[in-house]
């Protein structure tokens, strides 16, 4: 007797793209082709021959009862089409799984959701889409109302409410969910930080209460909090799968990470960057080595080399500092002060290094995504690249690490802090 | 879950889980049919009144039509009433699953109870408008027969037919939107090839067998029949669209089976 919620096969999907290729190149062709034509109508197949990628092929997992797997990748990698498949959404083609006990799926929240209709009406409307029995969300009804906190606007049409509100009641729905196997795909990624705290404890109830969940997200940090095992996938395959941590890593580490150091070549800038040509962007230590894992306890320096083909006048280079989870902690550009601004108005044709210095006992721990721009305000942006390199902080002997609870916030500041008697 | 290929059964245990849903679904698209409009649910009395008049002017004023000794404008509401029903619920269900096509591609369920819970929230228009309906006959001083109690039949069929071919095109019109365009000019078609400004007298007897293929002249004579009482029951148009409705019905619900799978790949 197996004890697995889920057991994947070698589940693979294949979707057609519609490129039409070489249309009828001759009579005879084109002859058989309308002779079929009706059959392939009623099959619903569309025009011409079609092209077909495979968005996913030979996964195969398992995951035990009681157990939370986390599903992580970039975008297009594939973890949508998973989910799709493991909640019955769409069949596999090719390969086969067995799940066992009753499947919630949350691909979206608000799914089934009518503007017209007010919260009480999508409540049992969005509840029976999920699967839930009329007399289940009547006994959750007070409930779900309270944690969405929309007591007063429950009978106005949901069109009317803020998204911020009409989120919360779609995941509040959602979250009273009770099935033996819960699926859901970055339901996080939505709403304000303390919602997404809400969330992330309700769905971490949801996990301690033993039920399997399967949790696909972009958030490192949920992850790691939630699941026990996540599997990596890339272009449609599973290339990893192991305990969480190790898999983030391994996440982190195949991902953005270039070992500290960006560089482009002339064919990675677009013709319509010139005369600017970014070389390398790189994070330093204070020894100056090229590195990829900082100390909070270090100063950090960032420095962009390029070429000017050409003189710019009021150009500006700059990085945007963004966590993993994609909120911005700062964009500072090299001409920010007075004097570097006046200093440096136009620059001439050459080749130059820009450096910024992250001062110590700033950052929190965590990974870091460093996006690089040069632009001239208002007039011009030569070239941006939003996550050009990845590095993670490590907050050994930094503020507060007497305690080992999670630090909320991108930032830790070694505050000059004073205590004294005021007596 | 594994691929499947070809022919699904129907799994109407699967249905029978759903019902809630069912229900649900059905309980929106009444509620929001008339929703932000300023006469409410009085649309659904004045869309076949003003039918009424145009028809009556048209076939009755300007081409005068025979309508069997009945009163016009109560031989033509008579056979509006089941009409609308049934192209309401025809247009519907074929475009439901399109425009349902969020919930289709995000969570699972039996998806035939889409374009069915499409075709039953039209069962609210006819009520209301069924009500002017009976004024009209008391107006009229039409008397009831004992056929009245056959009405929810010929109800039943009209909503087996359009959900028989609102399965078919609800179908393709995920696949080909063409449907879209395909299908005003067909209920407009659909409309003057059953008996509605005319009887099925109207039609050369010779053809009347060819006539009553379309599964809607059955239903409106039916209607008549039950509701203003005729002397014969028009039992070959009613048999004929027995026939036509159950086999549109069965081949749609296989059809919309099979290719329900590509559902959520295509829509």
């Amino acid at each position: 007797m197996t004890d697995y919620a889920i057991r994947a096969e070698g589940i693979g999907k294949e979707y057609k793209i519609g490129v039409e290729v070489d249309r009828s190149p001759t009579l005879r062709d084109a002859i058989v082709r309308a002779a079929s034509w009706p059959a392939r109508v009623l099959r619903g197949e569309a025009g011409g021959p079609t092209e077909k990628i495979w968005a996913l092929r030979d996964v195969s997992f398992e995951v035990r009862q009681g157990e939370v797997l986390g599903v992580i990748g970039r975008n297009g990698a594939g973890k949508s089409t998973l989910l799709k498949i493991l909640s019955r959404v769409t069949e596999p083609s090719e390969g086969y799984a067995e799940i066992t006990g009753r499947v919630g799926s949350l691909l979206e929240v608000g799914t089934g959701f009518h503007p017209e209709l007010t919260g009480r009406e999508n409540i049992f409307l969005n509840g029976a889409v999920l699967g839930m029995k009329r007399a289940e969300i009547q006994s959750k009804f007070d409930e779900i109302v309270e944690f969405a906190g929309v007591a007063k606007f429950i009978d106005t049409p949901v069109k009317r409410y803020s998204s911020g509100m009409y989120l919360r009641l779609a995941f509040s729905v959602a979250a009273h969910l009770e099935p033996e196997i819960l699926v859901v795909d970055e339901v996080l990624a939505v709403g304000d930080a303390e919602f997404q705290r809400k969330c992330l404890g309700k769905m971490g109830e949801v996990a301690e209460a033993g039920r399997t969940v399967l949790f696909v997200s972009h958030n490192m940090s949920a992850i790691l909090r939630l699941t026990e095992k996540a599997i990596v996938l890339d272009k449609g395959r599973m290339v990893f799968a192991a305990p969480t941590r190790e898999a983030v890593d391994y996440y982190m580490a195949s991902g953005f990470s270039q070992s500290g150091e960006r560089a482009w070549s002339a064919e990675d800038v677009p013709a319509d960057a010139a005369p600017f040509r970014p070389i390398a962007l790189r994070v330093r230590d204070p020894r100056g080595a090229v590195i990829d894992s900082v100390r909070a306890t270090e100063p950090l320096t960032v420095e962009i080399e390029y070429e000017l083909t050409a003189p710019i006048q009021g150009l500006r280079l700059g990085v945007y500092l963004q966590t993993v989870h994609g909120e911005v902690v700062f964009t500072s550009f090299d001409t920010d002060t007075p004097e570097m601004f006046h200093k440096h108005g136009t620059r001439e044709a050459g080749r130059y290094v820009s450096r910024g210095v992250i001062p110590a006992n700033f950052l929190n721990e965590g990974q870091y995504l460093l996006g690089f721009n040069a632009s001239v305000f208002r007039v011009k942006r030569y070239f941006h690249d939003e996550n050009a390199l990845a590095f993670t902080v490590d907050a050994m002997g930094a503020a507060g690490m007497q305690w080992t609870e999670v630090r909320l916030g991108p930032v830790r500041p070694a505050l000059n802090w004073t205590i004294e008697a005021a007596g | 879950m594994q691929p499947s290929k070809g022919w699904s059964p129907l799994d109407l245990a699967d249905l029978w889980r759903f019902r809630e849903l069912a229900f649900f679904l059905t309980w929106r698209d009444i509620k929001v049919r008339y929703k932000q409009t300023l006469l409410g649910a009085s649309w659904a009395v004045l869309q076949p009144l003003l039918q009424m008049f145009i028809f009556n002017f048209l076939f009755g004023s300007l081409a005068n039509l025979p309508t069997d000794g009945i009163p016009r404008p109560i031989f033509t509401f008579a056979a509006l009433l089941p009409w609308n029903l049934f192209s309401n619920a025809l247009n519907e269900a074929s475009r439901s699953l399109v425009s349902n096509r969020n919930m289709i591609t995000k969570v699972y369920f039996p998806k035939l109870l889409i374009p069915v819970s499409a075709v039953m929230s039209g069962i609210v228009d006819f009520s209301i408008a069924f009500v002017i309906l009976v004024g009209m006959m008391v107006a009229y001083s039409v008397k009831l027969t004992a056929a009245v109690w056959a009405l929810p039949g010929f109800l039943l069929l009209a909503l087996m037919a359009a959900l028989g071919v609102g399965l078919w095109l609800a179908a393709w019109n995920l696949h080909f939107r063409d449907v879209k365009y395909l299908l005003p000019f067909l209920s407009q078609f659909w409309m003057l090839a059953s008996p509605i400004a005319y009887p099925l007298s109207n039609i050369p007897a010779q053809w009347q067998m060819v006539y009553a293929l379309n599964p809607m002249v059955g239903v409106v004579e039916g209607f008549r029949w039950a509701l203003l009482g005729g002397e014969v029951f028009p039992s070959m148009a009613v048999g004929l669209s027995l026939v036509v409705s159950f086999a549109f019905l069965v081949s749609g619900l296989f059809y919309f089976r099979r290719l329900e799978r590509t559902f959520a790949d295509t829509v």
